[in-house]
């Protein structure tokens, strides 16, 4: 069992000396933005362009729903948003510190990324997660 | 190239039948169709077969071990809510390349209840409800709410193409439902992921619906009496848009499939007597409107106060209920809505039928993204 909380996606990046970030990779060629690594881009098929980049912390809320039934064991209700990062980059996650109530969330409202505990979620071996979240900014 | 005709079709009715195997269930259909032709398996120099559940195990094969071994080669194929689609289109480019004269198109699914997608497998913790919600009734509100985001639709304009198709489905004996369901129904049902409430999600059921494909040789041999033309078939994979890794963009790869099946039948959406398409949720529904033309973009919410894709109206949508109350079993939906298409151009669907109808399009996409569109015409 690992002493730290491990990363609950590839692209959530823990620094040994740092906060931790979302990695995206951006290609060379285009500027097209995408979680997790790749070498060549999807959107204008340019191989070997793609550098890894730091996301940026705030963005824009594109769309929402809030979910009133998930699986067994899920917490509900709670918001699931898709956030426009600010420098690129599409993420989707939960949106948290917020009224989960669709009347009182707004399209283009400005959110930051907090980075905490995966919900208390652990993997068979114990090990605690940590993830990524949106909060309003 | 040799235009290809449907010259038998069918579906069983949709429903649960847990007692019964998948090859069992498309057996079904696939006589029902053959027999819908006049012929029998002996006829049939191929097989597609569509089935998502069991894809892996043959069902294709299976299904000629319970109807006739014959030794026809069979393509089974997986393509997500478009796999019915998928066969029957495979089936049609069997035909259109001239290597066969007579196939058999058939799509089945064996369906549990509950909740669709985002189990998140993998390794380390579960990711539902951790990073958003990959279920799929959460995954078609997002798109819908980009839609209310760009365009103002509001919750009772999503609920009322659930009231349309409910209506619809009770003129339909094969439906899982036929239970008219008002609005106030319909909006305080169980909230699943805003805006879609329970009744605005399709429903799971068991199902098969088969095809025979012919020649217009074969075609002319046999009769062209309730042939209908099959005068376009296209299928898209999602083109790069910059939301479309997070947020499946289900818009960019219905438009694309539908510009080439406008362009291969030379038709335009005027000139579209009905549609069957894809009401996964009734807020995809919506989408569609504008994505198959039907209306200019932005005015989707129109189509539906104004009664435009009503029986009766400019141009009906989903008058066999839609997976909304006829239900959605997978790999059937698009070989069954090729024949609630091919139904209303022969003139038989009875209290639902599309007075006049000469020209149906029906569509399917799943997620990931794939879009099957075929445009069918009365001969
Ligand atoms: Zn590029």
């Amino acid at each position: 069992m690992s002493e730290k909380s491990l990363p609950a996606v590839g692209y959530l990046k823990i620094p040994e000396d740092g906060d931790p970030y979302l990695e995206g990779y951006k290609c060379g060629n285009c500027g097209a933005v995408f979680l997790g690594e790749r070498s060549v881009c999807s959107k204008c098929f340019t191989r070997d362009k793609m550098s890894a980049i730091r996301l940026e912390e705030t963005g824009t809320l594109y769309s929402f729903s809030v979910v009133y039934r998930s699986f067994p064991g899920i917490d509900v209700p709670y918001v699931s948003a898709i956030v426009d990062l600010d420098g690129g980059g599409t993420v989707k996650g939960n949106l948290i510190n917020i009224d989960p109530d669709p009347d009182k969330i707004d399209f283009g409202m400005k959110v930051k990324l907090t980075y905490q505990d995966a919900l208390g979620r652990k993997d068979k071996e114990g090990n605690s997660y940590l993830s990524y979240f949106f909060e309003p900014a | 190239m040799s235009d290809v005709y449907v010259l038998g079709v069918d579906m069983i009715k949709f429903g649960r039948f847990p007692d019964r195997t998948v090859p069992n269930i498309g057996a079904e259909a696939a006589l029902m169709a053959l027999d819908d032709a006049g012929l029998t398996i002996k006829d049939m120099q191929a097989m597609y077969c569509g089935n998502l559940g069991q894809a892996n195990a043959m069902v294709g094969q299976r299904i000629l071990q319970e109807i006739g071994q014959t030794g026809i080669p069979v393509v089974n194929c997986a393509n997500a809510c478009a796999t019915g689609a998928t066969a029957f289109r495979e089936a049609w480019m069997s035909i259109k390349a001239g290597i066969y004269d007579v196939v058999l198109a058939v799509g089945v699914e064996q369906m549990g209840k509950g909740l669709l997608g985002g189990a998140g497998g993998g390794d380390g913790i579960p990711k539902e409800g951790l990073l958003g919600s990959g279920t799929m009734p959460c995954v078609f509100a997002e798109a819908g709410m980009e839609h209310s985001k760009d365009h103002g639709t509001t919750f009772e304009q999503f609920a009322k193409i659930s009231v349309k198709n409910h209506h619809h489905s009770t003129m339909n004996p094969k439906a899982m439902y036929q239970i008219e369901t008002p609005l106030d129904v319909v909006m305080n049902a169980e909230m699943i992921s805003y805006p879609n409430t329970k009744l605005m999600c399709s429903v799971n059921v068991d199902g098969s619906a088969a095809a025979v494909l012919v020649s217009e040789k074969k075609a002319k041999e046999l009769g062209m009496g309730r042939a209908v033309r099959v005068k376009a078939s296209a299928l898209a994979s999602d083109p790069y848009t910059d939301r479309d890794l997070v947020m499946p963009d289900v818009n960019a790869c219905t438009r694309l499939a539908a510009e080439q099946a406008y362009e291969m039948a030379g038709v335009s959406p005027e000139d579209i007597n009905l549609v069957e398409l894809h009401d996964c949720f009734a807020t995809a529904e919506m989408l569609h409107y504008e994505n198959l033309g039907l209306c200019k973009d932005g005015e989707a919410g129109k189509m539906i106060d104004e009664g435009h894709v009503e029986l009766g109206g400019k141009v009906p949508v989903n008058v066999s209920g839609g997976l909304l109350s006829k239900g959605h079993p997978l790999g059937a939906t698009g070989i069954a809505n090729i024949y609630e298409v091919c139904t209303h151009l022969r003139g038989e669907a009875g209290d639902r039928q599309v007075e006049g109808a000469r020209l149906g399009m029906t569509h399917v996409i799943g997620l990931g993204t794939a879009c099957g569109i075929h445009i069918l015409e009365k001969v």
